[in-house]
């Protein structure tokens, strides 16, 4: 086999196999053109959009949150500025090394950035790393951008809450919109990132002081950094609002409740404002706002005391002897009872094996229902309740706004119990036993109530009967037209009583105060009206007989309960205060509605309202 | 010993194309870089300038000397060749991992690059001599010319290089007469060898060259990482479409998504930039050349000439390949600069040497001795 040719004998033939040479190059760069063709031509329009993406990126524009002030005009919540740190998960190019770079420079532990950057769902949307860097933070960021690419430093707004954790379950907290939430259909048009209320009103008037994000097109190269700017459309602030509280009353009933667990509520009687809303213990909405580390949330979310609840709405307690407002109501507006009906207590009730027991040991004597309520008689509303019967009992403590939301401005508020026939058969699948009467006759048993429920009910006798939607947001500013809004009070009906009845419930509350159970509420100032409640919290039987207040475990103790209003013949202001697990109602509430009281009247005398002012 | 008659088979086309070609190159490469480098240095298309400046005197030496000259002592350049070769893995500067080039004060040698031309040169001089037709004179002889060159390039490693080696290897030994025959046993031969070369192949390779030619298949599989030049390069080139996007509105190049645009990428810069139409031009150019080229080669007075100008061809044809097929995602990524006009010295100089050469195969063919 003749293998290989040799070019002197054909020199020709060299030249024959250059032209193949030459010929397959040309056809090459004409395989290559059809490549091109396909690149270019056909799928052209899919190159240039993903170039497009590649080249463009959208930055949200973040809208202020609206202001909240105080029915004086003082801040309750305004934005402050802040450096914080984003990062664009497309731009990394190193991962551990920048979650190393985090923990060296700012102190993240690697594992939650690696978290953060698994969970990111949208790669080319910046996500928020921390916010409310230092300056000495930023500079450090700023000096490693080119070793880091993807992050970002950004000045935006913080939300600050100059007071702290004043009024903190009232105005509650802001934070990044979760995934979760983002599916709730108020949210889903919010883009990610955006900063929402969690809590409190920040979470009901989100809406009104979210304000509407606005949206910035940028060019940016390779590195993320911003080259051009494509199309703006701003961001639009939110809405201001400003609350019928009293900054000076939140603080004053704050500092009165003390160290204690509890709640204080405070409302205008004449049209049902807030004038103040505690629950203790309280949280900083500020570190809340800024976005806690897992195990500082833990914390929080596991502290037997439960701060984060708002209990002047959430807490659900028995009304105790305050709930003998609404059964003497009962009797007095049934035809089995009248004012005049008279009981003689000698410190017990008989009833089948049971004997119910007056807290006062020997009973109060004989006397009719002012006296009762005055002395808080239990055997005499023991009679009542055997008498009336558990479904007339219930009847009229709804009618108080027991048992139904008052429909307040605020998350997830609780609506306690009103025990009936009907109730236990639907929730506990029993017959109601006419011995439970007895117990909820004097606020025990079944039956539980918020202290805000309370307030609004005290109000409605103090007012004459009318029974107000309590009032948080009096105004709101629209920032587009700078105009007021006014947010009139609403009422949701009239107590259906006599008016002979009410005047008993007036007086009656009133020597409560002057004569009564109450008398630590009584005022050289101002003449207060009231009823003491003390919520056993456990079953008499549990504690040692004859133990000292002070032996009881303090989680074995009593709510102390007083609800009150003032002046007793103009009422302006309706209070219920609870102070869990002190003792008497009569001893540790009623001391700190009779300050609240002092303090909210000598301030208004000072500093008349006009509805002008803000 | 300028012959008297050169002006007149001075091919002024040929350099037309070339220097059209070169000034593409420029201008691409000044489209994205136009000013000073990030380092505060000279810009780049400036210093392109400059090669192409000393690219000229190489071409104009190249053209002067008879290659006759240049083939008597090719064997001594070759050895000198493998020479710095091995030398540069010991004293060469190490960047990206590999060990490429010799730092010369501020500019880096890649004498990998001027290799492939004496390659050419050595060969050509081994074939237009050899008289026996027989395999080990025809391919095991010059095979173990190559041998050594490949091996140190790999060693760099310089995948892209040593393929260039291989190329003109084969096609030298196709060019100079291997038979339809023979080139079928020896294919049928190739590729009962291939499981194990494979293997072999694929060991040797770096985990980057691995991971390079994985991604190759399917750059989607990691778009931010492995697959990002050659996903970023498809983009650019694609994103051209029929008319171009011009200097301004060329995005991919502009803002750097494609990295590499003014060396082993910058025919996706000048795709992006000119889209279809302008490409086909560009093509055009290239198939001018290469139609020229091979003309030369054809009208070659000697087999030296011819097998000199073959190989020239041959390389310069195997880059273009190469590199354009690589931007568009039908080679996988290997480092091959587009001939004439990625941005690089040693590259642009030994080009336009290696076209002086051609020229010089050109002027000679005239003066026919025997």
């Amino acid at each position: 086999m003749k293998t290989f040719t040799t070019q002197h004998e054909d020199f020709k033939n060299l030249q024959r196999r250059l032209l193949y040479l030459r010929l397959g190059l040309l056809l090459g760069l004409l395989l290559l053109s059809m490549r091109l063709w396909y690149l270019q031509v056909v799928k052209g329009p899919y190159y240039r959009e993903l170039s497009e993406q590649n080249r463009i990126r959208t930055v949200d524009l973040k809208p202020t949150r609206g202001l909240i002030f105080d029915r004086h005009g003082s801040l309750l919540a305004n934005n402050v500025p802040s450096f914080n740190l984003y990062l664009t998960v497309e731009d990394i190019r190193d991962r551990d090394g920048l979650a190393a770079a985090l923990e060296d420079l700012l102190g993240l532990p690697r594992a939650e950035t690696h978290k953060r950057l698994v969970l990111q769902a949208r790669s080319y949307l910046p996500i928020l790393v921390k916010s409310g860097l230092t300056l000495r933070e930023a500079a450090l960021i700023e000096s490693h951008r080119l070793d880091l690419p993807g992050l970002r430093i950004q000045a935006e707004s913080q939300r600050n809450y100059p007071h702290g954790g004043l009024g903190g379950h009232l105005l509650g907290y802001v934070g990044e919109v979760s995934p979760e939430q983002q599916h709730e259909p108020a949210l889903t048009d919010l883009p990610q990132g955006s900063i929402v209320g969690k809590a409190g009103i920040e979470k009901t008037y989100d809406r009104v002081i979210q304000g509407l994000a606005g949206e910035k097109t940028v060019e940016v190269d390779a590195r993320g950094n911003e080259q051009a700017t494509v199309a703006v459309t701003e961001q639009t602030p939110g809405d201001d609002l400003y609350l019928s509280l009293d900054l000076r009353l939140q603080e004053t009933a704050e500092t009165l409740l003390g160290g204690e667990a509890g709640a204080v509520v405070a409302l205008d009687a004449t049209n049902g404002d807030v004038l103040a809303l505690v629950s203790h213990p309280t949280f900083d909405p500020n570190s809340l706002s800024r976005g806690l580390t897992a195990s500082a949330w833990e914390q929080i979310a596991t502290d037997p005391r439960h701060p984060l609840t708002n209990r002047a709405v959430q807490g659900q307690y028995p009304p105790g002897s305050t709930f003998k407002i609404m059964v003497a109501a009962a009797a007095l507006e049934s035809d089995k009872w009248s004012s005049n009906t008279k009981v003689h207590c000698a410190g017990a009730f008989p009833f089948g094996k049971h004997v119910f027991k007056d807290w006062k040991k020997g009973g109060h004597g004989v006397m009719g229902m002012e006296q009762a309520l005055i002395n808080s008689c239990d055997v005499y509303f023991y009679n009542i309740g055997q008498r009336l019967g558990i479904d007339a009992i219930a009847e009229t403590a709804r009618a108080f706004g027991l048992g139904q939301p008052t429909g307040i401005d605020l998350p997830s508020e609780r609506v306690g119990i009103v025990p009936s026939t009907e109730w236990k058969q639907r929730v506990r699948k029993e017959p109601w036993y006419a011995g439970e009467t007895i117990s909820v006759a004097i606020g025990q048993g079944y039956v539980t109530v918020t202290p805000l429920q309370m307030a609004v009910a005290t109000a409605a006798v103090a007012n004459g009967g009318i029974l107000y939607k309590p009032r948080l947001v009096r105004a709101i500013r629209e920032r587009a037209t700078g105009r007021l809004q006014d947010v009139p009070p609403q009422d949701r009906g009239t107590l259906p009583l006599q008016d002979r009845t009410l005047v008993l419930l007036q007086e009656s509350l009133h020597g409560v105060v002057t004569r009564g159970t109450g008398g630590r509420a009584r005022s050289t100032m101002v003449e207060i009206a009231g009823k003491t409640g003390t919520a056993q919290t456990v079953s008499a039987r549990a504690i040692p007989v004859g133990a000292t207040p002070e032996a009881i475990p303090k989680s074995f103790r009593d709510h102390a309960w007083f609800v009150a209003y003032a002046p007793a013949d103009d009422p302006k202001i309706a209070v219920a205060v609870i102070v869990e697990n002190s003792g008497h109602g009569g001893t540790f509430a009623a001391p700190i509605a009779k300050a609240l009281i002092e303090n909210y009247l000598k301030d208004t005398d000072a500093r008349p309202q006009s509805p002008g002012q803000f | 010993m300028l012959d008297r008659r050169a002006p007149d088979n001075f091919e002024w086309r040929f350099v037309l194309v070339a220097t059209s070609l070169l000034a593409i190159g420029v201008l691409s490469i000044y489209s994205i870089a136009p000013g000073p480098t990030p380092e505060g240095r000279t810009p780049l298309y400036a210093k392109q300038l400059l090669w192409i400046l000393i690219g000229t005197v190489a071409f104009l030496a190249a053209l002067a000397v008879d290659y006759h000259t240049l083939a008597r002592h090719a064997y001594v350049l070759y050895a000198v060749t493998l020479l710095v070769l091995a030398l540069v893995l010991i004293m060469g500067k190490s960047s990206r991992g590999a060990q490429r080039w010799f730092s010369l004060g501020p500019i880096a040698v890649q004498p990998s690059e001027v290799a492939k031309l004496m390659l050419v040169i050595v060969l050509a001089k081994y074939f237009a001599n050899v008289q026996r037709a027989g395999w080990v004179q025809r391919v095991i002889l010059p095979g173990l010319l190559t041998l050594p060159g490949i091996l140190l390039i790999l060693k760099q490693p310089d995948l892209g290089t040593a393929m260039s080696f291989t190329f003109i290897f084969v096609s030298m030994v196709l060019v100079s007469g291997l038979h339809a025959k023979a080139l079928g046993l020896g294919i049928l031969f190739t590729s009962m060898l291939f499981p194990f070369a494979w293997e072999l192949a694929w060991s040797s390779l770096h985990d980057y060259q691995r991971e390079r030619i994985m991604t190759f298949w399917d750059p989607m599989t990691d778009p931010a990482g492995k697959g990002y030049h050659a996903l970023q390069s498809r983009i650019a080139i694609g994103a051209g479409g029929l008319l171009g996007k011009g200097l301004d509105e060329a995005t991919q190049s502009r803002l750097k998504f494609l990295p590499e645009g003014h060396t082993d990428f910058v025919f996706a810069v000048f795709a992006e930039q000119w889209g279809f139409l302008g490409v086909l031009l560009l093509f055009g150019l290239f198939a001018a050349l290469i139609y020229l080229a091979s003309e030369i080669a054809v009208k070659a007075r000697d087999p030296l000439g011819l097998l000199l100008a073959a190989g020239i061809l041959s390389t310069l044809g195997f880059c273009l390949m190469v590199n354009v097929g690589m931007t568009m995602g039908v080679f996988p990524i290997v480092g091959i600069p587009l001939p004439l006009m990625s941005y690089g010295g040693t590259a642009t100089i030994t080009s336009m040497a290696a076209l002086g050469l051609l020229l010089n195969v050109k002027r000679r063919r005239v003066t026919r001795f025997y």
